[in-house]
């Protein structure tokens, strides 16, 4: 069975060549039905791949050579997939909410001309994004990172005759090709001092060779991290993700929440081998990840476009990953990326609900009094809303929240102030999400809706409201009484969780569920009972410059346009003239003028040519005479 | 005998001369047919009586006779050429002249020197020619009657004169 | 009969083929230019016989033979081109056909 692991990924791509061929000419239902396919069809066939791990059958790695792809002297990576538990997991999340929100957009697409190049993209974005969690080597899995970057330019900038969307995907490309470039020189920095980019191989050598802390494996790890960072959006890096909600909303669901921003957190997670031999990095990585999520936390309590709003809570989510695994607790990290997912994409997809709903308004001060209208996105919405806070006991995104706060208080790598971020994050949270909630869906309606949702938008709706409740099921802490199976699951790849003892867990959880409590009344106090804040949505307790500040992203944007872009405007106007295109200019002036030089002797007269050819045979008499 | 071929030298870088420097095109053939004699007389001296005749028969006789001939049929034009003095300033010559003396010092300075004289020669006659022709130089035979064949059409066709023939052909 | 030395003959060879180059290179005429070549031709196969006498064998003569059968075939080609040039362009200057000039 498991012989059928290449065709997981080459599904989705032969959907991608075939409408990108064909596409054009197809009737809608066979795009969609094109579209959405070869996904649920991988998602299947994932399923029955990996059915020997999910069984417990048997937890060692499976290894699929497909071919050589390159050799120079020692170095020949091939192309090869890689199955082991982490993988397991990422491929089924990515074939599973992306078939989801693949039907979803069926619907949600409808009414676009470019319906077939649509789901071009996103076939080739899945493909993409499963070359890169089932590659066997570095190489592949760049292949994968390079891959889900293009169709992320692609799919940004897919209404592309507004030129803002065009600026929106430039932003996002450029940004995360600053940390593609800080991994690339990674990757050479691995091969050539360990010749080899087989992941397994890597890691053996890397322990062999490295002592823990010295500088080679830290400054790897550090580039890798660069990379990371640049793609899921955290800091210095995160600035391109608000901006990439010019993209439809499917795009925002799957790329930008579910699949292609968590590609860093796989990458650390698959190499975390490498980053246990450089504690540093590591630090470094649990303070990006707590840094970031407050600051994007603040960010999002400001924000009046809807998406904007989902924008900063993934960022801020996926600081909290960074947390998990800055504090080696790799499989709580991984958890917390299966339940983001769930809820993440729920949180798009619902919100694409009310968009198309009300023809396109994202502007959460237009809107109001939704929950009357449409009742189905309400409900949807709050129950993800609240996995997203972190609503105890009910919701999945409790128990990968509390284990990760719990694995960064406990673990030897952790400490109490990395803990105490993440529950002012909690706090955060539950106030920006209800937040919008309120702004949106209580108060007096202000606008009329158009289109209700129809069964393709409804199914994967429900579908992911059930796995948000559910999926916590995977991983109740022993201080509730359940057994850990979800880190269980992964131990074989991805080592143990730091263990403490259960009172500071269920401690930990307590404070926390209070926080995501308090941030939820907070939010009640604020925009549910008292309505005049609603006209414009400001946090009422707050100063206005602060909350003008961390509506601009505490001035991330600013600071870059003014350090690098302007600079490098300015030196691209200066050398207006390109200097460094003279000298090929002048190789062409050097041709014109020799071209000119021989045009004066073809003057047509045959006199002429008989004094060169005469003049040519003394030469050639010369040169053997003398 | 060597006498005679002194003679007949000067007479033929005379002559030759006079083809270049004459004004009138049947003059300039003339002298050129005079070169062609005294060069015929050269070669006797050499012992080639075969193709000294052949000099005569074919180059002053036929080959010659029809330049005559084409300068006859263009005689109006080439009477006016007497009066162009076109080339005859003497700053004209200096570029050719100087051209034609290096490559001419070259090949002196190539022939100046021979090797030991030899003690006799004698007459190769049209015999041994044509043994020659039939036998090592067959091919080379075959490959001129072509050659003939297709100067013999080219001249036709260039030569016709029918209107609808100049209005298809180029 | 007595020996002529070879470079005598070449010489005179030479001295002929520079004056055709001469008069190849000076007269614009299109008919002398003719000439001059027939002049340069005739010179070349008399280096050849001069050659095949001093070598005593016919092979002097049969080449000077075919350089005369190419002279022949050469001057009638050439002379129909010169009355079509005559017909075309109505003088026999020869810098007057420069349609090819660059």
């Amino acid at each position: 069975m498991r012989e059928l692991l290449w065709l997981i990924p080459i599904l989705p791509l032969a959907a991608y060549v075939t409408l990108g061929v064909i596409g054009r000419r197809l009737p809608r239902w066979a795009v969609a039905v094109i579209g959405f396919v070869p996904v649920a069809a991988s998602c299947g066939i994932a399923v029955a791949v990996a059915s020997p791990y999910l069984s417990g059958q048997t937890s060692e790695p499976y290894v699929q050579v497909l071919w050589s792809w390159l050799q120079v002297g020692e170095f020949q990576p091939q192309i090869a997939f890689y199955l082991d538990p982490l993988s397991v997991v990422m491929t089924l999340v990515v074939t599973g909410v992306g078939s989801l929100i693949l039907l979803y957009s069926t619907e949600y697409m409808d009414e676009d001309e470019e319906y077939s190049r649509f789901f071009a993209y996103m076939n080739l974005f899945v493909a993409s994004m499963l070359t890169l969690v089932l590659g066997e080597n570095l190489l592949v899995l760049f292949l994968g990172w390079e891959g889900v970057g293009m169709c992320s330019y692609l799919l940004i900038g897919f209404w592309y005759k507004d030129p803002d969307n065009g600026r929106a995907a430039q932003k996002a490309f450029i940004v995360t090709r600053v940390g593609d470039a800080a991994m690339l020189v990674g990757l050479f920095l691995l091969l050539s001092e360990l010749g080899t980019l087989h992941i397994p191989l890597l890691m053996d050598r890397a322990t062999a060779q490295w002592a823990v802390g010295a500088g080679l494996p830290s400054a790897a790890a550090a580039l890798l991290l660069g990379g990371a960072v640049g793609k899921s959006a955290q800091l210095p890096l995160q600035v391109w993700l608000p901006d990439a909600m010019a993209g439809p909303t499917p795009v925002s669901a799957l790329i930008h929440a579910a699949t292609m921003v968590t590609a860093g957190v796989y990458l650390i997670a698959r190499m975390h081998t490498l980053f246990l031999l450089a504690p540093i990095v590591l630090l470094l990585v649990a303070i990006i990840g707590t840094v970031t999520l407050l600051i994007s936390g603040f960010s999002a309590l400001v924000q009046r476009d809807i998406k904007r709003v989902l924008a900063y809570s993934t960022i801020s989510q996926i600081g909290y990953m960074f947390l998990g695994l800055g504090v080696a607790a790799w499989s709580a990290a991984i958890l917390h990326f299966m339940e983001h997912a769930f809820f993440k994409a729920l949180l798009f997809l619902a919100a694409g609900v009310v968009i198309h709903a009300l023809d396109d308004e994202h502007d959460l001060l237009k809107m109001g009094g939704l929950r009357k209208r449409l009742p189905f996105a309400f409900w949807t919405f709050l129950i993800a809303g609240a996995a997203l806070a972190g609503f105890p006991i009910l919701t999945s995104g409790f128990y990968s929240k509390d284990l990760i706060l719990y694995s960064a208080l406990v673990s030897s790598h952790g400490g109490f102030w990395l803990w105490l971020g993440g529950v002012v994050g909690v706090l955060l949270t539950g106030g920006y999400i209800f937040r919008l909630i309120f702004l949106a869906f209580f108060g007096e309606l202000r606008r009329e809706i158009g289109r209700l949702p129809r069964i393709r938008m409804k199914i994967p709706l429900i579908v992911l409201a059930v796995l948000s409740i559910v999926g916590g099921l995977f991983q109740i802490p022993r201080s509730l009484g359940g057994t850990p199976r979800f880190s269980n699951f992964l131990k074989p790849a991805l080592g143990a969780l730091p263990s403490g003892s259960l009172t500071i867990e269920a401690t930990s959880e307590l404070i926390s569920s209070g926080a995501a409590i308090l941030g939820i009344f907070i939010a009640y106090l604020w925009f549910l009972r008292r309505p005049k804040q609603v006209s414009h949505g400001a946090l009422p307790a707050v100063p206005e410059m602060l909350q003008r500040y961390w509506f601009v992203d505490w001035g991330l944007d600013w600071l870059y346009d003014r350090v690098f872009v302007r600079p490098f405007v300015y030196i691209a106007h200066i050398n207006r003239k390109d200097i460094v295109d003279r000298p090929f200019r002048r190789l062409e002036w050097i041709m014109a003028w020799t071209w000119r030089g021989f045009r004066i002797t073809q003057t047509g007269r045959v006199s002429w040519y008989a004094v060169c050819v005469i003049g040519g045979v003394v030469v050639l008499l010369s040169m053997v005479v003398l | 005998m060597t006498v005679i071929f002194y003679i007949s030298a000067i007479v033929a870088i005379i002559a030759t001369l006079r083809v270049i420097t004459c004004a009138h095109a049947v003059h300039a053939l003339l002298y050129f047919i005079v070169s062609l004699f005294s060069v015929a007389v050269i070669f006797f001296t050499l012992g080639a009586p075969f193709v000294a005749a052949l000099e005569v028969i074919i180059y002053a006789g036929a080959i010659m006779v029809l330049f005559l001939f084409v300068v006859m049929l263009l005689g109006h034009e080439l009477e006016d050429a007497r009066r162009q003095r076109v080339g005859f300033r003497p700053g004209d010559w200096i570029g050719p002249v100087l051209l034609a003396a290096i490559l001419a010092g070259e090949l002196f300075y190539v022939f100046w020197s021979s090797g030991p004289p030899r003690a006799a020669a004698s007459v190769i006659g049209p015999r041994a020619v044509g043994l020659s022709l039939f036998g090592p130089y067959l091919l080379g035979v075959e490959i001129a009657s072509f050659l003939l064949l297709a100067g013999l059409v080219g001249a036709y066709h260039l030569g016709r004169r029918d209107e609808d023939a100049e209005a298809q052909s180029p | 009969m007595t020996v002529i030395p070879l470079n005598h003959v070449l010489i005179l060879a030479t001295i002929l083929f520079g004056l055709g180059i001469v008069g190849l290179l000076v007269r614009r005429n299109v008919i002398f230019m003719l000439v001059s070549i027939e002049v340069m031709l005739n010179a070349a196969g008399l280096a050849f016989v001069g050659a095949g006498a001093h070598w005593q064998s016919a092979d002097g003569q049969v080449m000077f033979l075919f350089i005369l059968t190419m002279a022949a075939a050469e001057v009638s080609v050439g002379l129909a081109l010169v009355l079509r040039l005559y017909h075309q362009l109505h003088t026999l200057d020869a810098d007057a056909a420069d349609l090819m000039k660059a």
